[in-house]
């Protein structure tokens, strides 16, 4: 579909590494330890991590290649995250 | 009467009460039919309430001895807190986000940033937008999907 995933969180790179290892995901992950790019995004849920760290909160956004956001979801609960079917319905309308 | 001694219903109901509170996060949570609506827990914490109203009548009939008492008081009291965390856990705290109204909007241009990949590589945003324009020469829809997440921890 063409469609490139890039997942942003305040994990490491190593721990990230680590991830991928484990359940063999082959996409981008980004590491944003500092939280500046979330912060930048107004995705920052302050506190909300395990030891209390400012973490993301779960976000999805669809970009065309002109880097125009296309489809957002910003889940109220965060039990419900975006399903492929849902962005591959926008993907389509991509060109 | 050997059978009556035992109050297999409230330790049934307690054990239920474990499985519906844990079975989410372990196994149910994979299949987002049960995670975005946790019905399959409730349905088991409906039937572990069910049990734990047989074994606590059980235990405070008059010919049950106290310790059966206080061991159903025990394990429904414990059960109602479990139920208790997971409505918590799953309606109430996983609902406390931030609003994010300044978050990128349809229409509008992602901010650029620039941020380390796995291997410690400076990935930016744009870079990975050109790249999959320059992989093109065909009709596929395109594009980059940014998943922020919680993090693994």
């Amino acid at each position: 579909m063409g469609i490139q995933p890039v997942a942003i969180s305040v994990d490491s790179p190593e721990l990230s590494r680590d991830l991928c290892q484990k359940a063999g995901y082959t996409f981008t992950f980004l590491s944003d330890p500092k939280a500046d790019v979330i912060r930048r995004y107004d995705l920052l849920h302050p506190g909300a991590g395990i030891d209390g760290q400012d973490v993301a909160r779960p976000a999805e956004f669809l970009l065309d290649s002109s880097g125009t956001v296309r489809w957002v979801n910003l889940t109220e609960n965060y039990w419900v995250r975006a399903r492929p079917e849902q962005i591959l319905e926008v993907a389509k309308t991509l060109r | 009467m050997k059978a009556r001694r035992f109050n297999l219903p409230i330790w049934v109901g307690f054990l239920v009460t474990l499985i519906a509170f844990f079975s989410y996060f372990f196994v149910f949570v994979w299949f987002p039919v049960t995670r975005d609506f946790p019905w399959a827990n409730l349905l088991l914490f409906g039937i572990a309430a069910a049990l734990l109203l047989v074994g606590v009548r059980r235990a405070f009939a008059p010919d049950r001895p106290k310790r059966s008492k206080i061991a159903a008081a025990i394990l429904a009291t414990l059960s109602v807190a479990i139920f208790g965390f997971f409505v918590f856990a799953t309606f109430i705290n996983a609902r406390r986000l931030p609003d994010s109204h300044g978050a990128p909007q349809v229409g509008q241009k992602a901010p650029d940033f620039t941020l380390s990949d796995t291997n410690g590589r400076p990935v930016s945003l744009s870079q990975l937008i050109s790249a999959r324009t320059e992989q093109e020469g065909r009709t596929d829809p395109k594009g980059v999907l940014l998943i922020f997440y919680r993090g693994y921890w």
